[in-house]
């Protein structure tokens, strides 16, 4: 049907493909069936993936058109603005943070009045900026407005086209889009969690997700587990301080519950590298006696004999305390912050 | 003195009736602060610890006089709440609801942007003003009355670094939690504008975090307006790329979050930055001293 010319993209949640080998331009549909079977299951390592990338399971394969000129079209938050804005570039199909640094005089933004929303004229203005003229420059401006009714329809923190072509036949089309999604918005929007692409995440965060924890794997062996996202990272920097290395940042988020503790627990235990666990919460109103219950029945659940440290404030601390180092666990209390790092720290190194 | 909310303060709580909403409001009352009202749409007529109930602001403003609302109401009708005490024309909505669409978020702050009424939040810990009057969800006790006003994106980062200033005998005349959603009410530096001309407050300590350039634009301020020492900690000096940022996001905003940068900036412009989580309470010491 294409001819044999065409564009074979892999479908990752990662920008930067191209310069991957993810995105190649074929001739025949052999070649195309060839160049598919080496991409699939293939690890694809971007700038955006991180060094172990992310694997190939979804194939877009698009006809290949004569390309007039590129465009990078996009409607994102401005959180300075606390606005939606329009972005649009007169050079698409390369990475738009290349184009802002190296010519930004190429780069229009418009922010949108949420009272009036996106009207024609802005609209036209844009369009008629980078350069487009005619009927392609009205159906610019329909795409551009079509792109705010689904950016908000969709609750969308990102609707990105790029690359936007005109063909040498004078057609405006979409070659490849990206959209994310307020994750705040899921409860009128039921069809989202069934779009994700599960295979594009790690295990972990997966599991993490359902219990509403936030779970990002990194690369040491200190299992650290932290109510609040400032604090989570706060606690990272301290470990690196005192020399650890953090194996994950989990939030189990401000107010802790004995539950989300007792999984969390669990989730930090899965990942293999960990060799020791850092817990802490800083519950304020949490009562400190339930949280270390949490913490003993999922070690005890798990069967963890790995040295923890746990740093607790809160009411109750006490009582918290007396039932962590009567619970028969491999378990030191930290005093602070800094303390709490330096005996995890230590336990590990004598382990 | 202090800002925002003192002992006189009269509030009403948006989402009284529900689970946290209920709990956060004995919490409250027992630090001492006023609760007059509350209200909850379908249950007007009710008492709640004594706390009478109402359908709209409006009719629990007119009864109680109350001016200040703290919000709990659920995530769908959170904005909504933001904007019934807008037209109810208080002074002062603290939203401490957490996962609200931001879709909902962009209307709600354009209307209230042209109301007389401030925003602190969403997604936030609220705002105390020590041994006078809390509203919201942080712990009471870690806190005392002082000369050092704390601002802060955080929510129990901004309890840590209490807890170090207290323990190092520095008293805080207000805590404001602005919030950690993209799109939030008061900002950094609406608070220390406030802080700047309120006589108790005598010192600064700021709390930030990686991502958006709000702390940037908040030491440029500071360089520029600011009468009393600040000092500063930024989280996530070690943390990996972010993760969610999406790509657009950061060049509205010109590359910036990075947390190197931003203390860069801070200590270009005359901050004391504490290098360490640990030593929070000792940079605003050193800020102090100087």
């Amino acid at each position: 049907m294409m001819g044999g010319h065409c564009v074979v993209k892999a479908q990752i949640y990662a920008g930067g493909r191209g310069k991957a080998g993810g995105v190649k331009v074929v001739h025949h549909p052999e070649q195309a069936s060839n160049l598919a079977k080496e991409l699939f299951g293939k690890r694809l390592i971007t700038p955006q993936t991180g060094p172990e990338g992310l694997k190939v399971r979804r194939i877009l394969v698009e006809e290949a058109v004569e390309i007039a000129r590129e465009f990078y079209l996009s409607i994102t938050l401005d959180r300075e603005s606390s606005r939606y804005c329009l972005i649009a570039s007169a050079e698409g199909g390369v990475e738009i943070e290349e184009v802002a640094k190296k010519s930004p005089e190429k780069i229009h933004v418009l922010t949108i009045d949420p009272y009036t929303g996106l009207r024609t004229y802005q609209a036209r203005k844009i369009a008629l900026a980078l350069g487009l003229t005619g009927s392609v420059c009205e159906d610019c401006v329909e795409m551009m407005l079509n792109l705010y009714k689904c950016c908000l329809e969709k609750d969308c923190y990102l609707v990105e086209i790029n690359p936007l072509v005109v063909t040498r036949a004078g057609w405006l089309l979409a070659m490849d889009a990206k959209m994310s999604f307020d994750d705040n918005s899921v409860y009128r929007h039921r069809e989202y969690p069934d779009m994700v692409d599960y295979s594009q995440l790690d295990p972990l965060e997966i599991t993490a997700g359902k219990y509403d924890l936030a779970y990002i794997k990194l690369n040491g062996n200190i299992g650290c587990m932290v109510n609040g996202a400032g604090l989570a990272m706060a606690t990272l920097d301290v470990l690196k301080e005192f020399g650890g290395e953090p194996a994950n940042f989990l939030d189990v988020g401000g107010g802790a519950t004995r539950e989300k503790v007792a999984e969390a627990f669990k989730i930090i235990l899965q990942d293999g590298d960990v060799k020791a666990v850092f817990v802490n919460i800083f519950g304020g109103i949490m009562r400190c006696d339930i949280i270390a219950q949490g913490i003993i029945e999922a070690a005890s659940e798990v069967h963890c004999e790995l040295p923890i440290v746990v740093r607790m404030d809160g009411s109750k601390v006490e009582e918290g305390k007396k039932l962590l180092l009567e619970s028969g666990l491999n378990v030191q209390i930290g005093d602070n912050l800094g303390d709490g790092a330096q005996k995890i720290v230590k336990m590990l190194a004598e382990a | 003195m202090a800002i925002l909310i003192d002992k006189n303060s009269k509030i009403l709580v948006q989402g009284i009736t529900g689970k946290s909403g209920l709990f956060h409001t004995q919490q409250c009352r027992e630090y001492g602060s006023q609760i007059v009202a509350g209200v909850t749409p379908g249950k007007g007529g009710i008492h709640v610890e004594g706390i009478p109930v109402f359908n709209t602001v409006a009719e629990a403003v007119h009864y109680t006089g109350a001016t200040i609302s703290m919000i709990f109401v659920p995530p769908p009708g959170a904005a909504d709440a933001i904007l019934e005490s807008c037209e109810a024309g208080l002074e002062l909505a603290v939203c401490i609801t957490e996962g609200i669409p931001v879709r909902d978020m962009v209307l709600a702050r354009a209307i209230q942007e042209q109301s007389k009424t401030l925003l602190v939040g969403p997604n936030c810990p609220g705002v105390i003003t020590p041994g006078q009057c809390k509203l919201g969800i942080m712990p009471g006790y870690i806190h005392t009355p002082g000369k050092v006003g704390v601002v802060s994106r955080s929510g129990t980062l901004t309890y840590e670094a209490v807890k170090q200033l207290t323990d190092m005998g520095l008293g805080q005349s207000t805590c404001v939690g602005i919030g950690g959603d993209p799109i939030i009410g008061m900002k950094y530096i609406d608070v220390l504008k406030m802080f700047n001309n309120d006589p108790q407050t005598e010192a600064v300590f700021m709390i930030g975090e990686i991502g958006g350039g709000a702390e940037e634009e908040a030491a440029e301020w500071i360089r520029d307006n600011m009468k009393k020492p600040v000092a500063a900690f930024i989280a996530g000096v070690t943390a990996p790329a972010g993760k969610r940022m999406g790509h657009a996001g950061a060049i509205i905003t010109g590359g910036k979050g990075k947390a190197e940068d931003k203390i860069r900036t801070l200590q270009e412009c005359g901050v004391v930055v504490s290098t360490s989580p640990t030593r929070m309470g000792e940079a605003m010491a050193q800020a102090l001293k100087k």
